[in-house]
């Protein structure tokens, strides 16, 4: 099972749009609550950072019995330093993007906690890739 | 799925109904379908919101209440009244009024519910100082609130603070007295004046407890015309009781309790206050996502404007919000603080006031088996590329969606659509009189033969 969609960057009025659909969806498989949460969490945090950062992105998800993996591509600025992006508290969001409640620092590790496998990609002025994966049990 | 029944205090009429779909337009879950011109209820869907009481043009859906006479039954019979009542009636028309009518019905006690505000206040308190259940906590309250978290948003089952609402909290507090006051617990008989439907079936079928602390429940219109025509009556005979001042009047908290901000004005931290189902809904889904952080308490009301806009108070919500809080207003400039009662049974009422953990049981899944569950998911995903996704309701089912999920589950077919049933038509798959038999099982002979 397969789903897409477009984030268009600086929309913060529709982030949260996709997070939304795919809760739904996830509830309507049965997932355990639990999890529902975590891979929600982990959406949202993937569809702020493209918001927040990136000029467009497209999330991919793809969703089989055991597992779900989100594929999460942007066009935007890139990572520089990844391993300090990963860091709680590190941002370079911009102040216009902490005034409206958002970069705080804790997309990346809050993804990363919430996900099995975490793997990031990056090049600088071309954008940043994502694959986030979690299992079910 | 285990056989589970839900008592819901929401009946169809079928003798009534017309089968209008009004109703299912409204239902926030989904919970009803037209099945041979009459309105269907999804016993597991449904959390007794009342929006379909609300929406129905000839009052086909109505509210079960005990039979009145079960009062006699007892030989010491407690009316417990949400302050709500007081407030349908005009300002000018005296408490102590109201309650000697609800005396001459032949209640021997009348307690208003709010009395228990303030242990819950302090209890809720202190949980808050000591637990770290996952924030924000969200108020047991609303029945209704706690069923739609049960069904809709079973992620959230874990954020209810599991304390029993002011109504059981006063319940176990009367019948305690009275049983130590020497009274034959079986001639004791609690009985509850409702503003709403949810709360009948909290309880009749309590969630976080194993039975219900009451006797029996009185549906407010019902209280409501019978104290009318006494007072009426007794206006008429010139025989009205002089008014006399209240015996333990509620404290200012106690009187906003059951109104919008009732509760989360009075919990410590960032508090919010919600009424209205739909704005539940949308706010849940927020928490949901942890869209938000920092916000310790969620006040959720499925009403509008709280339990002022119960479906059963025949006055109109905002003046009845305008009488209680003109009335608490009067309250705070009162500085005599009579004893209260309750207050010598606090350490029993702390002790007894907690909840039982809520289980959810969600009614978004398509199959238990995720393997099974994934297949039906995609069907539905083809099905709405085929479905016009007008959500016209004319298949019986409130949308498109809920259509697609029907007949993944076996209990509709794609030739309930009408347009399906067009193009089928046009490319001579199906025959007009074809179509005309389904629309006749959706909406019955009434509608297609003979003339309306």
């Amino acid at each position: 099972m397969e789903f897409d969609y477009q984030i268009t960057g600086g929309d913060f009025s529709s982030a949260g749009f996709a997070s939304s659909h795919l809760k739904k969806i996830l509830k309507q498989l049965g997932i355990q609550p639990r999890l529902i949460k975590k891979i929600v969490i982990a959406m949202y945090e993937a569809e702020v950072n493209i918001v927040a950062h990136a000029w467009q992105g497209w999330i991919h998800v793809r969703i089989e019995p055991q597992a779900i993996r989100l594929e999460i591509q942007d066009q935007g600025p890139g990572i520089e330093d990844i391993e300090r992006a990963m860091e709680d508290g590190y941002s370079t969001a911009s102040e216009e993007v902490r005034e409206m409640g958002f970069g705080a620092g804790m997309g990346l590790s809050n993804i990363k906690n919430n996900s099995d496998d975490l793997e990031i990609t990056s090049t600088v002025n071309e954008g940043t890739e994502l694959t986030i994966i979690k299992k079910f049990q | 799925m285990s056989a589970q029944t839900f008592h819901h205090a929401l009946k169809i009429q079928e003798d009534i109904c017309i089968g209008c779909a009004h109703c299912m337009n409204v239902c926030p879950t989904g919970a009803l379908r037209v099945v041979q011109g009459k309105a269907k209820l999804l016993a597991e869907r449904c959390v007794d919101c009342g929006e379909c009481y609300r929406a129905c043009p000839v009052n086909a859906i109505t509210v079960e209440q005990d039979d009145f006479s079960r009062v006699f039954d007892f030989s010491h019979s407690v009316l417990l009244v949400p302050e709500l009542l007081f407030g349908q009636f005009p300002e000018d028309v005296d408490k102590s009024l109201i309650k000697e009518a609800l005396h001459q019905l032949g209640f021997n006690e009348v307690v208003e519910v709010e009395h228990a505000a303030g242990i819950l206040q302090q209890s809720t308190h202190e949980y808050m100082q000591g637990s770290d259940q996952e924030r924000p906590l969200i108020s047991a309250f609303c029945p209704a609130v706690v069923r739609l978290i049960q069904v809709k948003f079973p992620a959230l089952v874990d954020h209810i603070l599991l304390q029993k609402p002011p109504l059981d909290i006063t319940a176990l507090y009367y019948r305690k007295k009275l049983e130590d006051s020497g009274l034959d617990p079986d001639q004791i008989g609690i009985f509850y004046v409702t503003q709403c439907a949810a709360k009948i079936a909290a309880i009749k079928s309590p969630v976080g407890e194993t039975h219900s602390y009451m006797d029996g429940v009185v549906n407010m219109d019902y209280i409501y015309n019978k104290v009318y025509a006494t007072l009426k009556a007794q206006k008429k005979n010139g025989a009205q009781p002089p008014a006399s001042p209240e015996q333990q009047p509620l404290s200012p908290e106690g009187i906003l309790w059951s109104l919008t901000h009732g509760e989360a004005d009075r919990v410590e931290g960032r508090c919010l206050a919600i009424d209205g189902i739909h704005n539940v809904m949308e706010f849940l889904e927020k928490v949901e996502n942890e869209e938000m952080s920092g916000v310790d308490f969620l006040e959720l009301r499925a009403c509008d404007e709280s339990c002022a806009g119960g479906i059963l108070n025949p006055a109109n919500r905002f003046l009845t919000v305008e009488r209680l809080r003109n009335k608490a207003r009067q309250q705070e400039q009162t500085p005599v603080k009579p004893a209260r009662g309750i207050d010598h049974y606090r350490d029993y009422l702390h002790r007894n006031l907690a909840l039982k953990p809520v289980a959810p049981r969600s009614i978004m899944k398509l199959d238990e088996d995720m393997t099974r569950a994934l297949n039906k998911m995609r069907r539905v995903k083809d099905l709405m590329n085929t479905l016009p996704g007008v959500d016209c309701g004319v298949c019986g089912a409130p949308s498109c969606s809920a259509l697609a999920e029907d007949i993944v589950n076996n209990k509709a077919t794609l030739r309930d659509c009408i347009f399906i049933q067009r193009k089928y038509e046009q490319k001579n798959l199906q025959r007009p009189d074809e179509s005309f038999d389904i629309m006749r099982r959706i909406w019955g002979d009434d509608k297609l033969i003979g003339n309306r």
